[in-house]
């Protein structure tokens, strides 16, 4: 089969294209010499079958961020067929370049002009005839975004992949010390092809930024925002999510229940106590999150991520960080991982590492999911946002005290420098896409463990089959017994502590075990725990869990970025004395001060 | 003594006349299109010592004013 890698700029659309192409189909593979996953999928382009791999996006050949060895690493390890360029048309002056680099490369190559849409509002007019003639590669304009010379683009690809190329060695060694030549190639071929106008129309994103990096406004701004987007998220989410629950209790009663009367009542207990109460009472979460991230996908797309970094760069600077690195710990707000993968454009290790300590409080979906049960347990309909909302104070406190203990350790003098791009809004197909992918990745995470971390809790709790279930005499009364003296301080009793070890494995197992431990799900359990705990032991459980490590999928994360298992292992027990005493401190002033 | 980027106040344009940065830095404002030559305008500056907006060509950048003051720039336009 022919390999198509996709190289481009950050900012360009890649992954728009990418998906267009490939119809989404994506996954994630390994390569021959490259430490990172890329993605990859397989699309039918004219008679043939073609792999296309989607590369990081890079500025140029010559960089020294991780993710532009990763492009140099990719090429040189793994023969392609074609390079398809994607260019951003609204930028062709800067990014062209790249393609020249390409063509020094001597790889075989298509040149996509992405965002014709907008290069044309600016008014630029590009001579793809005669920028075909003087790169001597094929070159076609598309709008990603919504389609637009899609088709042709396609046609393109496919029909350059037809022509037989030598798929020669890439020496990137030799590559590139004639960098003047590649200016003025450039300065010739912008001058052949390109209509620049002479002044940047005033456009929509100019009027918009007055307002958003406003001197005085912007913070504000901002944080009125992320309050509406919350607001928004739970007034739409709650009553899907009691639908849902709704739903699963209706299924329980009426048809699992009956259907299972007579079978053995370990095996039922199993499976309805244990792995249905417990699969359920997290699913029951999944509307909430899937809007989560559908808002987030908005604001990710819109370009209002480089106006924060802008923004709190000036804060982020007296922490030893910078603005990028808040972006990430925003992102952290949806799942730990990708924010710390997301620190790899960070090319000093001191600063990247200190990023992806402060990466692990930030509050995630899964801890979210937590959260939302138990201040709907333990807390009024008019305190609970209140309450959610100190949590996610809470998280940036204690990301941010984190990063001014540890500035000292890792010293920084990267350079901040990075793009503004226009704001774009994204398309109903993007916003789409996102929502799927995040069902899915419930779904391969409800199969791989949350299903199995349920089932080992309800064993625990139930066996041996002799004693009754739950009591001090199970398993898992004997491991609460030995945590008993580090907890019961800090006002989390056997039971949570059992969740709070599963926990471990991912946030969302804890109230899944919850609800295992208990054999009870939705309102029913709800109303235990307000039975059992008062709403100083919650907050504290709740801080606990919002502060120790966030889960395996992070650490095994934090391990392959960080390349350390020793700056993985003071990660995990920073974040674990920090929790307890956070905890101590929160549990003991409130009991002392009687509540 | 030359005058930086950094020197210049909100609004203003001047052309660079040369870039003293070490070799990634460079490399990396060259690809972002700041070549000796080019007019560069201060577009925005972040309060408490925050960041530059700086617009060179159809581009708009931020950096600190640290980086700023590695590219050297010839009288206002």
């Amino acid at each position: 089969m022919k390999r198509i890698a996709l190289l481009g700029m950050p900012n360009t659309g890649k992954s728009t294209f990418f998906n267009r192409l490939t119809g989404a189909r994506a996954r994630v593979g390994n390569w021959p010499g490259i430490t990172v996953d890329l993605m990859t999928a397989k699309t039918l382009l004219g008679a043939d079958w073609a792999q296309v791999v989607d590369l990081p996006g890079i500025y140029s050949f010559h960089g020294f961020s991780e993710d532009e060895k990763v492009v140099r690493d990719f090429l040189e390890k793994n023969a392609v067929d074609l390079v398809v360029v994607i260019l951003n048309a609204t930028q062709i002056d800067r990014q062209l370049p790249l393609a020249l680099q390409i063509r020094k490369l001597g790889l075989p190559a298509v040149i996509v002009l992405n965002m014709a849409d907008e290069s044309r509002q600016l008014g630029m007019r590009i001579d793809t005839a005669k920028l075909t003639e003087s790169l001597g590669y094929p070159v076609a304009m598309v709008s990603a975004k919504y389609g637009m010379g899609f088709n042709e683009a396609r046609q393109t690809i496919g029909f350059a992949l037809q022509a037989p190329h030598p798929t020669a060695e890439v020496g990137l060694e030799r590559v590139f010390s004639e960098d003047h030549e590649i200016e003025s190639d450039t300065a010739r071929i912008l001058d052949a092809a390109v209509d620049l106008p002479r002044q940047m129309p005033k456009r929509h994103t100019v009027r918009l930024d007055r307002w958003l990096l406003h001197p005085w406004l912007g913070l504000p701004l901002f944080f009125l925002f992320m309050f509406l987007l919350f607001q928004f998220i739970f007034t739409l989410g709650k009553p899907l999510q009691d639908g849902v629950a709704w739903v699963l209790t209706e299924v329980r009663d009426r048809g699992l229940e009956p259907w299972m009367a007579d079978w053995p009542p370990l095996l039922s207990g199993l499976l309805l106590d244990g792995i249905y109460n417990g699969v359920g009472t997290v699913a029951s979460f999944v509307p909430i999150i899937i809007l989560f991230f559908l808002v987030m996908t908005l604001v990710e797309d819109s370009g209002y991520l480089s106006r924060v970094a802008f923004l709190m760069d000036a804060l982020m600077a007296r922490l030893g960080l910078d603005g990028r690195s808040f972006v990430m710990l925003l992102m952290g707000f949806g799942c730990n991982v990708p924010a710390l993968m997301g620190t790899r454009v960070m090319r000093s290790r001191p600063l990247r590492l200190l990023t992806m300590l402060v990466v692990p409080f930030s509050l995630c979906s899964a801890r979210l999911q937590v959260f939302l049960f138990m201040t709907a347990a333990l807390f009024s309909a008019q305190a609970a946002p209140v309450v959610l909302f100190s949590l996610y104070l809470l998280s940036f406190l204690t990301a941010l005290l984190t990063a001014l203990l540890f500035k000292g350790r890792y010293v920084s003098t990267e350079p901040f420098v990075i793009e503004l791009p226009p704001y774009r809004l994204p398309t109903w197909r993007q916003v789409a896409l996102r929502g799927w992918h995040e069902v899915r990745h419930f779904l391969r995470r409800a199969s791989k463990f949350i299903t199995a971390g349920v089932v080992a809790v309800w064993l625990l709790t139930h066996l041996p089959t002799d004693v009754p279930p739950n009591s001090a005499e199970t398993l898992a009364g004997q491991i609460a017994g030995w945590l008993e003296p580090v907890l019961t301080p800090i006002g989390i009793d056997a039971q949570l502590s059992l969740a709070l070890i599963f926990g471990f494995v991912a946030k969302e197992i804890v109230v899944g075990s919850l609800a295992a431990i208990y054999g009870l799900e939705g309102d029913a359990l709800m109303g235990l725990m307000a039975q059992k705990l008062d709403w100083v032991q919650a907050y504290s459980f709740m801080l606990f869990t919002l502060i120790y490590i966030p889960c395996l999928s992070t650490i095994a994360t934090l391990r392959q970025e960080s390349r350390s298992l020793g700056f993985t292992l003071m990660s995990v027990l920073w974040s674990l004395i920090l929790a307890w005493l956070s905890c101590f401190a929160f549990y003991q002033a409130a009991r002392a001060l009687g509540y | 003594m030359t005058p930086d980027l950094s020197l210049l106040h909100e609004g203003e344009s001047a052309v660079i006349q040369s870039i003293e940065a070490d070799e990634a830095l460079h490399h990396r404002l060259q690809a972002l299109g700041f070549q000796t030559g080019k007019p560069v305008q201060v577009v925005r500056m972040g309060r408490f010592s925050g960041p530059l907006q700086i617009r060179i060509g159809m581009t708009d950048v931020i950096m600190r004013r640290s980086d700023a003051a590695k590219i050297k720039v010839g009288p206002r336009l």
